[in-house]
């Protein structure tokens, strides 16, 4: 008797201890047939709800053209990705999808989207629409893009105009030597030089790859295979590492941060300055005036080393894709081609403050602010695409995490040195496979 | 236990002779077995098979392929690698097989620690509202609180309270109490550790709690009075008449307390977000992160298949020492 009551309580702990193994995914929403559309938006505003409020009225303007019904869900970013794999795996989900742009390559990769070759293309307008770089960064090179762009964005350094002028500073740093320098000059009496999203792998990632692109390094050689320990990398992983280690004008509190709580620290004036993607349309609805800023060109190194490129922001941005096991693929690219038009691009990326994806919708003089300008400058002349590799999102998850845990070691007072960098990104590239 | 298990025993004759008084057609000579037991079982075979065995077969089926994001959409076209996730992962000489072993030694720590002190919490609990007195239900449903609330929940809360400038914990401890001069980390380094196991503990004692408060139940107070009458002490009545006869709830408990907390994922998930510190990467936000975050499903079921094996071995090991204890004594 005991023996059978152990083995069902043995059984009762397998099945316990088997829950582990058996994770799934739960895109349950099928796939829109006929005259629906399911529509995933990644959260571009300052909440889910904020979001859906502003892109409901534009679905309902498309369902009076065309007579279908798009059902919005908007998409936390901390989701999307794990999301979109659940979405390719199961064949099950939505029609159409936003994107992260730098996980293009990666999505491509998995073969679950609809592919833009120049016929495709031709069905939401034509390939000459959209901004080239915008379009370069929606898919691997030399294959059809997988998505098209929707959003784009870079890079900018916003700085305090106040906290400037009470420090006696008159122009924002063009050199990262000068940004530490007045740095110092800011961080006293509790206030900070710089914000920074320590604890976020994505954001870390993205400094990541500036900071290598001006030392001349690069994360992927040309056959798509890690070199993330190269002394460029260790460099200038380093270097965004010092801002909170050695130049001590960051928060050691920042090595937690992952909510964008670096935005708040500088809308409320706890921080002077901030690298952020189109931050205007964040820091207005923390009841920061727009006057209160600046926004400059991310800084340079002030004496490049070979190789170095001039390179201070990846192309960001957002994509728009198609499921390719959608059931109404027509009505899928009717929905793209509508909301890469002219009139959607103005009017959605004015709300988000961040810049069209097609040339043709440029002109509108929100385009033209300060903010946006120097947004535009940016992707323009010294703007570069994160390596479009199917492993891209690795690299971000990888290195990301390990600039995290150094941001820790910085804060908790432990030495960042040359050695502890490299044997960081080392651990992280033996983790590729 | 002995009583529970001749009942049903000695009962059934008595029904046979029961049934064999009264007349009953010829041919029903012999007892036919009833089907009806076995079709109404089949709906709850199904889901376990469909719920359970097979997504554990599917896991360990994809230890084998090279399942990466080239795959995912069409599992057919993964390359069958055999025991290459296996060696590539459990290999202690690589990054991957340090990080996953630091990992498990880390999730072994925390589950023995948290587990013990939530098992100690719960029956402090139970032995203190044993005996009934005015505000026992006040008591009860306030300690069975932190179980009722949704875990994301409470967790979150725990992640405000615990961050380092606007956090509730530091304000008391730096700013109220003076206790400490800096503001420590809670959430990242050393600490994040012992801020998972003061989460983890708080999460699970109530349910110790409620297991042995139930088990309590069941202990007749002549025992207790007999014993206080041979002279025992508190802790001799502990000892010599409460453990023994929560035996069997204990036996259960403690086991599956061991298993959740060892597997517990949405704890360090919401505490930390995706990727934990290194202090407190429990080994489910490691394989999480090494089949989510990195798209390599085929090392992240490997890593699940071995935690798996370990599991069934602890809790085999577990039951049979459990087992041949009670046969001896």
């Amino acid at each position: 008797m005991s023996t059978r009551r152990h083995l069902g309580i043995l059984a009762a702990a397998v099945l316990a201890a088997a829950s582990l193994t058996a994770c799934g995914g739960s895109g349950d929403d099928a796939g829109g047939s006929g005259k629906t559309l399911t529509y995933w938006a990644s959260n571009q505003g300052a909440s889910l709800e904020a979001d859906k409020a502003i892109l409901q009225p534009e679905l309902d303007k498309f369902e009076k053209q065309t007579g279908i019904k798009v059902n919005l869900e908007v998409v936390p970013w901390s989701d999307l990705l794990n999301r979109l794999l659940a979405a390719a795996t199961s064949g099950q989900g939505p029609d159409v999808v936003n994107i992260g742009n730098t996980w293009s390559a990666s999505l491509q990769a998995t073969g679950a989207l609809v592919e833009f070759d120049d016929a495709t293309l031709q069905a939401v307008g034509g390939k000459d629409r959209f901004v080239p770089a915008a379009l370069a960064a929606a898919g691997a090179p030399g294959k059809p893009p997988a998505a098209v762009p929707l959003y784009s964005l870079a890079y900018a350094l916003y700085y305090n105009k106040k906290a400037f002028a009470d420090a006696g500073i008159t122009a924002p740093p063009t050199t990262w030597e000068q940004l530490a320098e007045y740095g110092r000059k800011l961080s006293t009496g509790g206030k900070w030089g710089l914000a920074i999203e320590g604890a976020n792998p994505s954001e870390n990632a993205h400094h990541a790859f500036t900071f290598s692109q001006q030392y001349g390094g690069e994360w992927f050689d040309s056959s798509g295979k890690p070199t993330f320990d190269t002394p460029q990398n260790v460099a200038a992983v380093k270097r965004y590492v010092d801002f909170m280690a050695t130049d001590k004008i960051t928060n050691p509190s920042n090595a937690e941060y992952a909510q964008n709580q670096s935005v708040s620290d500088f809308a409320n004036g706890k921080a002077a300055m901030l690298l952020w993607q189109a931050a205007g349309s964040n820091l207005k609805t923390q009841n920061m005036a727009a006057d209160a800023y600046g926004v400059a060109p991310v800084p340079f190194l002030a004496s490049p080393p070979p190789g170095g490129k001039k390179v201070n922001s990846m192309v960001a941005g957002i994509n728009m894709a198609i499921f390719k096991h959608t059931k109404n693929r027509d009505g899928a690219l009717s929905f793209v081609k509508f909301m890469t038009s002219d009139e959607e691009q103005t009017i959605l990326n004015k709300t988000y403050g961040s810049l069209p994806a097609v040339k043709t919708a440029g002109t509108d003089p929100a385009f033209s602010a300060p903010e946006q300008k120097v947004l535009q400058e940016t992707l323009s002349t010294t703007a570069a695409p994160l390596p479009q590799v199917p492993d891209e999102s690795t690299f971000e998850t990888l290195v990301g995490t390990a600039i995290k845990e150094l941001f820790a070691d910085a804060a908790s007072g432990r030495p960042v040195t040359e050695e502890s960098v490299k044997k960081k990104l080392s651990d992280a590239q033996q983790k590729m496979r | 236990m002995a009583t529970s298990t001749t009942a049903p025993g000695a009962a059934r004759p008595d029904r046979r002779d029961a049934r064999a008084g009264t007349p009953e057609p010829a041919r029903r000579r012999r007892p036919r077995r009833p089907l009806l037991p076995y079709l109404l079982l089949v709906p709850a075979i199904v889901l376990e098979l469909a719920v359970h065995v097979v997504p554990m077969a599917v896991g360990a089926w994809m230890s084998l392929l090279e399942l990466t994001q080239f795959h995912i959409r069409d599992w057919s076209t993964a390359p069958f690698i055999g025991l290459d996730n296996y060696r590539a992962t459990l290999d202690i000489h690589t990054a991957a097989g340090r990080e996953l072993l630091h990992s498990f030694w880390v999730t072994l720590a925390y589950t023995l620690l948290s587990v013990g002190l939530a098992w100690l919490l719960g029956m402090a609990g139970a032995v203190v509202l044993q005996r009934p007195f005015r505000g026992r239900a006040v008591l009860r449903a306030l300690f069975l609180t932190p179980y009722a609330l949704p875990v994301y929940t409470a967790v979150i809360t725990w992640s405000f309270l615990l961050q380092r400038d606007t956090g509730l914990v530091n304000h008391v401890l730096v700013d109220q109490l003076g206790l400490l001069d800096d503001r420590p980390f809670w959430l990242i380094g050393g600490n994040s550790f012992w801020s998972l196991l003061v989460v983890s503990v708080w999460r699970n004692w109530p349910f110790a709690f409620l297991c042995l408060m139930a088990g309590l139940q069941n202990v007749p107070d002549e025992l207790y009075e007999a014993s206080a009458i041979d002279g025992a002490g508190f802790w001799r009545r502990l000892r010599s008449v409460t453990l023994p006869l929560l035996r069997p709830v204990n036996l259960v408990l403690l086991l599956v307390l061991f298993l959740w907390t060892f597997n517990d994922f949405n704890t360090p998930y919401v505490l930390f977000g995706g990727s934990a510190p290194e202090q407190a990467d429990l080994i489910s936000i490691h394989i999480y992160r090494s089949s989510f975050k990195t798209w390599d499903f085929g090392s992240g079921s490997a890593m699940s298949v071995a935690l798996l094996l370990f599991l069934l071995v602890v809790s085999a090991g577990y039951l049979l020492i459990t087992n041949r204890r009670r046969d001896h004594a």
